[in-house]
């Protein structure tokens, strides 16, 4: 009997597989398909604290083993979020969510996670501050370690429940804004959210997206992914979640070696509806072939002094 | 939606750059004409959204145009290729609004979902005609299938090559009360302008997911933001916000 369950600052979660946030909408096209109590936890669609219409289309594109968004964080607000979605995925999901925020300024991010801390089914907030397709916004408080310890301590300031910082990969040093990030009082790290992407159209002779640039995500960043993982778990002692092209039970091991706590799943869910669920269900038989009987034990793994 | 297997029972051009696909497998999910269905293809990571045609119990066929390196794979699948599709996609045609006299007006690879539209109609009682427009000659397919429905048939090419020449826009005629359209965006915008009753217009756009989740596919509408995998393709001309 394989134990998947682990510990994500805190809360424990039966096992470590987590929809990403942005291909799992607030739940209820997948609660249609198979019951999402199997998951972890998921994390919803990045939330802010008015609704966003999001950017014109297309906003899809397609690349080798992986597809380029600019959806531009279409949400319906805060507090439509709070009011409609909220009490709709409670008769659904009966665990604790990991609410996802984004924001424009320092104020927006302490807003709307104030606002997210009093709801019960909230677990955890993940603040996302490496949007890369939004401007004056998102990204450029990951960028920046300065500017991302701010927006961490605005956070922490209003909630009591675990804050993990969402980190954007277009930068040259990951590892010291998730520092920044941990000494400003972050429970945890997230990463890596998308990586900014371009593709063009041979007969318009123009940018396929409307945004003209998106973040490319799928098995083609996932190389990328794991070892920002690993370069981030020798710089943190706070629990990771690993994401980046994740698709298989073999992906989620070995994010877990490189020194993810938990690993999020995102474009995979787009292309193959049920992936979170099957991938839950290969788990212990995938661990048992690599004789592990407690995934959490493996965390970090892979570093050898 | 319902996810399985299909199998390709035939595979054939139609007119340029055109072929139709009959696929076998479980149809179930497929409730209305103008649903869609999503095909995963071997080294390509998004799934090819494209219209049902016409389906049964067994089988389920398609018409699809190649535009890219996707298309232009599945074209050289032979019978008994097995694919893995996503069916059942989008809201579809409701013909509980269409009238007695129902303009069906199909744009290229838009033709396709007005087939199936067509026989719901027929099976209703209904006296569709169909309004199908194409480029040039060498583009046209399907006049014949539906003559062979019965339905009154128009054919316009914009080059004047075969048919009527013009727009589908300028082949609406009278007579008709209510209309259901599927093509380009400009084709819609120009039916919906010339049409003289209330209609159905089907839209297309780049997809991540075709089932809601990555609202990929967002357009505005004068009830707030719809999905067109999800809330469409098909939404009624008053809501529509061009």
């Amino acid at each position: 009997m394989v134990n998947l369950k682990v510990n994500l600052a805190g809360i424990e979660i039966d096992n470590p597989v987590i929809p990403a946030s942005g291909t799992f909408g607030y739940g209820q096209e997948f609660a249609q398909l198979y019951d999402i109590n199997c998951l972890g936890t998921f994390s919803f669609k990045g939330t802010t604290r008015d609704p966003r219409y999001g950017n014109p289309t297309p906003r899809i594109a397609e690349c080798p083993s992986g597809m380029l968004n600019a959806v531009g964080l279409q949400n319906p607000g805060v507090d439509k979020v709070i009011s409609e979605e909220l009490p709709a995925l409670k008769k659904i999901f009966h665990k604790p969510v990991m609410a996802n925020v984004s924001g424009f300024s320092i104020d927006d991010y302490a807003y709307t996670c104030e606002k997210l801390d009093k709801e019960e089914q909230v677990g955890w907030l993940e603040v996302n501050i490496s949007c890369p397709n939004v401007h004056n916004g998102g990204m450029s408080f990951g960028v920046d370690p300065v500017a991302a310890a701010e927006v961490t301590r605005a956070v922490k300031s209003v909630t009591k429940k675990p804050v993990f910082m969402k980190l954007s990969p277009n930068v040259t040093d990951i590892a010291a804004i998730a520092v920044s990030c941990e000494e400003a009082g972050a429970d945890g790290i997230s990463l890596i959210n998308t990586l900014l992407g371009m593709r063009i159209d041979l007969k318009r002779r123009a940018p396929i997206l409307a945004n003209k640039m998106g973040g490319m995500s799928g098995p083609a960043v996932f190389p990328v992914a794991l070892r920002m993982v690993y370069q981030v778990y020798e710089a943190v002692k706070i629990p990771i979640i690993g994401m980046g092209g994740v698709s298989s039970a073999e992906d989620v091991i070995e994010m877990m070696l490189a020194g993810a706590t938990a690993v999020e799943i995102g474009a995979g869910n787009l292309t193959e509806p049920y992936l979170c669920r099957d991938v839950i269900a290969a788990l212990p038989a995938v661990c048992e072939k690599y004789g592990i009987d407690n995934l959490e034990s493996i965390i970090g793994g892979a570093h050898h002094g | 939606m319902k996810q399985s297997l299909f199998t390709v029972a035939e595979n054939r051009p139609l007119a340029k750059d055109v072929w139709q696909m009959t696929l076998r497998g479980d149809t179930s999910a497929i409730t209305a004409p103008g649903q869609f269905i999503n095909i995963k293809l071997a080294g390509h990571f998004l799934r090819r959204p494209i219209s049902v045609c016409d389906w049964n119990d067994e089988s389920v066929t398609i018409i699809y145009k190649v535009l890219g390196k996707g298309t232009d794979e599945m074209t050289r699948m032979t019978e008994g290729t097995v694919l893995d599709i996503l069916t059942g996609l989008g809201n579809g045609f409701d013909t509980a609004k269409c009238g007695d006299k129902t303009l069906l007006i199909g744009g290229g690879v838009g033709v396709p979902p007005m087939y199936g539209t067509a026989k719901r109609l027929l099976s209703e009682g209904k006296h569709p005609i169909a309004v199908l427009g194409f480029n040039s000659k060498c583009d046209v397919f399907y006049e014949e299938e539906f003559r062979a429905l019965g339905v009154e048939t128009r054919v316009v090419t914009v080059d004047g090559s075969y048919g009527q020449k013009g727009f589908v826009s300028e082949a609406l005629g009278e007579g008709y009360d209510y209309f259901c359209a599927c093509g380009p965006v400009a084709m819609l915008k120009a039916v919906s302008d010339a049409s003289t009753s209330d209609g159905l217009l089907s839209f297309e756009e780049r997809m991540g997911c075709g089932f809601g989740a990555c609202v990929g596919c967002t357009c505005k509408t004068k009830y707030g933001n719809k999905r067109i995998c999800k809330d469409g393709p098909v939404l009624t001309k008053e809501e529509v916000v061009w």
